[in-house]
């Protein structure tokens, strides 16, 4: 089983906070794997928030079709953002070639257009630089977003992290989600490392999707590129939450009652029962069965953590206000915010849907049968 | 010279699919077996032959020639053993019983007076079918806990109806909450037991089989809270049903005869529940290209007054829909015009035979709002009364038909929109549950049964070795397939209710017991199809699933 550390704040933290309490979670994780996306990002993207970067890792070559490739999409680079890497023979961590982190100013055209044609260029973008890329495996694209930093790699995370230089040169971020990977039914592939990324929405879970084809089969035809490439059956759990809040433009809780359906009798308690039978029929592909503790976070800051409806996996939340941690153990909690009242820990149960609204100011817990 | 008698065209026994096998020490010739005899292959007869005779305190035999009783097997072909094995049921002294001849030359004789051979059941092939050789392969164990067929709550359950896709539902987000907004159609959706029973008339099916399964499921809703429906077949439904709540759990059948429509019409008014659906047959997979008949011997007064027909007339359905000459207005106008019959509140879907076209129809349909389903009936489905050649040789098979046609629907991601049944031959082997739920993982939303349901509840003697097979002739041994009162004495409808619920309440668990492992619970696995495996290289490659060995 993964190990999930995420932290919110109101104050930039350096990314190494999540992998120290991902160090401390250490026997769930193999070591195989560190993910992580760092949204708000402070330091040296303090300043540079309209910009979208591009986070990867590229071979030579790579490099060289990269910047050929984003110069004829129009993309001029503003700002480029390199790991301080210390290889030690004694790491774990293999040096694949760069590590991307470069901030784009949009292509002269774009600059005046709306923020969904942006977004779709991005999106595109991202995918036409992983198709070419994938094709002698010299670019690995994970994100290409304003605001938005990802990193992955194989390896033991604080090993990862200190490879990266993070304990000396510090990434740092209101909004961190890591996590430590365990490789399991897969291959080390890094487009199969979580926390995954889409348009704004990230998740990550520390379990499996049984219902997987199931759920790929249904957002393949949704009419979005986006919904493509499925490494992973745990990227279908940020996709759905792009389609559900960003496509069909529900509000957030509807995520929960789609992914983890209520029975019947159930929702006829629900004020909103009509449209909750509704959404159960026709997004009734989308539904997750699998042990799943899901963590995420959406474009406007609230970061959330939900269970599957039979709560198979641990997860914890606690803090208070201006900084709060979602974890998938209390120690990783203890170590991230030692400081913190326990008495306060959340451990979300079956119906639970735990949101940390923007800069962690507060914390609220929406029940599945209340609505 | 030697004599002729017996060597011109006359037929040997072993020409024959069953043979008798009577035992003359234990017959205390009571004639029970040969009263019972549905072909009267068997009779009373007696023959001169050698006796051991003796008599007195010592034993001292002797022999004499003398005429015995015997039971003999006609070597009529109009008179064949069916190898039913009524004869011994009835037999006080285990005598008598048939055995199967692997080596006859049935199909050689069985037209005679150039009348091709019919009958009821489903194709003869006792091979093991596509559906038995799938396993199920994916167990979540270690790395995804196994879910608790016992404890954990399961919900298995699929949706019969048009699912709008979500994109196109009628929802308004007001105060953080979605609301439905008023005045949009919604498409009838019932929410059903993924086994149904499939269509078999009253006409076919003797009254006490018909209440039997009637009674069943109305008690597995009401009581055991499993939504099973039932549907009516060609031929209508009693004007009383019609008329009750009951109705809500039949789905009355539309085909090509029209039989009973006139009433269930004239029904509507004083309808106070919606049927749970209704089936528009256009074919069968018993009989692809075929319509349906009912041979005149069962059309007797209660049946004649459901068809609105005169009694003792063969009642034979033309092969298609005569007003239907194209499925894009036809079709549509039907599935429309049966709708609004009942206020677009009622799912309408066809049924079609399983065929290499079946994806110009699907295509058809998923384009159609008002379609329902489409319910695929394959190969190896069952019926009352068919030609030989037709049930052997005719149709495709369900796997690959089924399959084919949802993966056609994911490709224009309209898989939850038209959901499909699959039927012919689930539970052919006697495994119903792993049958259905590897249907349900190919991409079926649900799937039919007929012939297993006579079998398990009502003791149906048929099977793919042509055994019995009588249903078209109104002389059921069991009484299940018959209008003789005589016949469907013998058949108790309590007990055939009793054992549809045994049957349904063990296909829940079974489900259960097949879905846990595989770390599913909450909705259906409709085309989770890495769940499986074959261990047939040809197979795993048509229908996309692993190949194991």
């Amino acid at each position: 089983m993964c190990r999930l550390s995420a932290i919110t704040a109101n104050k930039y933290f350096s990314v190494m906070d999540n992998i120290l309490a991902l160090d401390t979670m250490k026997e769930g994780h193999d070591g195989s794997g560190l993910g992580l996306i760092l949204k708000d990002l402070g330091g040296e993207f303090k300043d540079l928030k309209e910009y979208p970067i591009l986070s990867g890792i590229c071979t030579d070559e790579g490099r060289i079709k990269l910047d050929e490739f984003m110069k004829q999409a129009g993309f001029k680079i503003k700002f480029m953002w390199e790991p301080l890497i210390t290889e030690s023979p004694a790491s774990s961590v293999t040096k694949r070639g760069h590590y991307l982190t470069i901030a784009y100013q949009y292509p002269a055209e774009y600059i005046d257009r709306s923020q969904a044609e942006k977004d779709a260029l991005l999106t595109h973008t991202r995918m036409l630089l992983r198709a070419e890329g994938s094709k002698d495996n010299s670019l690995y694209a994970f994100s290409f977003w304003p605001d938005i930093i990802t990193l992955k790699e194989v390896g033991d995370p604080l090993e990862i992290g200190e490879f990266f230089g993070l304990d000396q040169k510090p990434l740092k971020a209101k909004i961190v989600l890591s996590q430590g990977r365990q490789n399991t039914n897969y291959a080390i592939y890094l487009y199969a490392c979580h926390p995954f990324f889409l348009q704004g929405y990230s998740t990550m879970t520390n379990g499996e999707n049984t219902a997987f084809l199931p759920n790929r089969d249904y957002l393949l035809r949704r009419g979005f590129p986006g919904y493509s490439n499925y490494d992973s059956d745990s990227e279908i759990f940020c996709h759905t939450l792009h389609f559900l809040h960003k496509k069909l433009k529900y509000p957030l809780h509807y995520y929960k009652d789609v992914i983890t359906p209520l029975n019947n009798q159930e929702i006829a308690a629900r004020p909103d029962a009509a449209a909750l039978r509704l959404i159960k029929k026709s997004l009734r592909p989308l539904c997750i069965d699998g042990p799943n503790c899901v963590i995420g976070f959406l474009p406007d800051g609230s970061v959330f953590m939900i269970q599957d409806s039979k709560k198979l996996r641990p997860g914890v939340v606690g803090g208070a206000p201006g900084r709060y941690a979602l974890m998938s153990e209390e120690c990783g909690l203890d170590k991230a915010i030692p400081t913190r009242n326990k008495d306060e820990d959340i451990m979300p149960m079956r119906y639970d849907f735990v949101v940390i609204s923007p800069n962690a100011k507060e914390v609220q817990v929406w029940n599945q049968l209340k609505g | 010279m030697e004599p002729t008698k017996g060597l011109a065209m006359d037929l040997a026994l072993i020409d024959f699919p069953y043979i008798i096998r009577w035992r003359d020490d234990r017959c205390t010739r009571c004639g029970k077996c040969t009263a019972v005899c549905p072909t009267r292959c068997i009779t009373p007869a007696v023959i001169a032959k050698r006796v051991v005779h003796s008599e007195g305190d010592l034993p001292l035999p002797t022999t004499v020639r003398g005429v015995v009783q015997v039971i003999k097997q006609s070597t009529d072909i109009d008179h064949y053993c069916t190898g039913c094995g009524t004869c011994t049921l009835v037999c006080p002294n285990m005598a008598i019983a048939p055995e199967y001849n692997p080596a006859s030359k049935f199909l050689f004789h069985k037209n005679k007076g150039g009348i091709a051979y019919k009958r009821g059941g489903r194709r003869n092939d006792p091979s093991t079918s596509t559906l038995d050789k799938l396993k199920f392969t994916r167990i979540s164990m270690l790395t995804d806990p196994a879910l608790d067929a016992g404890r954990h709550e399961f919900n298995i359950r699929t949706l019969m109806g048009r699912n709008l896709p979500a994109e196109d539902l009628p929802l308004l987000v007001k105060n953080g909450h979605l609301v439905v907004e008023q005045g949009k159609f919604l498409p009838p959706i019932r929410e059903i037991f993924p086994i149904r029973i499939g269509g078999m008339s009253i006409g076919a099916l003797s009254p006490p089989m018909w209440e039997g399964l009637a009674m069943g499921i109305t008690y597995l809703n009401e009581v055991e809270n499993i939504p099973v429906v039932m549907g009516s077949g060609e031929g209508g439904v009693p004007a009383r049903l019609l008329k009750s709540r009951f109705i809500k759990y039949f789905i009355p059948q539309i085909a090509s005869g029209y039989f009973g429509w006139d009433e269930i019409i004239h029904a509507l008014p004083d309808m106070v529940e919606d049927p749970a659906a209704i089936e528009i047959k256009y074919g069968q997979g018993a009989k692809p290209g075929d319509g349906g008949l009912l041979m005149a011997n069962k059309v007797l007064k209660l049946i004649s007054e459901i068809r609105g027909v005169p009694m003792g007339v063969d009642l034979a359905s033309p092969p298609t829909h005569q007003t239907k000459y194209s499925i894009e207005e036809g079709v549509t106008k039907m599935i429309q015009s049966v709708s609004m019959a009942w206020g677009f509140r009622v799912p309408v879907y066809p049924k079609i035979s399983g065929t290499k076209t079946a994806l110009a129809v699907l295509n058809n349909l998923a384009r159609n709002p008002y379609a329902a389903a489409l319910c695929i009936d394959g190969e190896d489905g069952g019926t009352g009364a068919a030609y030989n050649v037709s049930l052997d040789k005719m149709g495709h098979p369900i796997a690959s038909n089924l399959r084919d046609c949802y993966l056609e629907l994911v490709k224009h991601g309209k898989q939850n929109e038209l959901p499909i049944f699959a039927a012919g031959g689930v539970g052919k082997q006697g495994n119903l549950a792993a049958n259905a739920a590897s249907l349900i993982l190919l991409g079926a939303s649900g799937v039919d049964i007929g012939k297993y349901i006579m079998q398990a509840a009502a003791g149906c003697f048929g099977d793919e070795h042509n055994r019995c097979n009588l249903c078209n002739l109104g002389k059921c041994p069991r009484g299940i397939t018959t209008q003789d009162p005589r016949l469907y004495r013998r058949l108790s409808a309590e007990k055939v209710a009793k054992r549809v619920v045994d049957v349904f309440k063990t296909a829940e668990m079974e489900l259960k017991k097949v879905f846990a492992p595989m770390g599913r619970s909450t909705q259906l696995p409709i085309g989770m199809s890495d769940g499986l495996g074959v261990s047939d290289p040809a197979i795993a490659k048509r229908l996309g699933i692993s190949y194991v060995c």
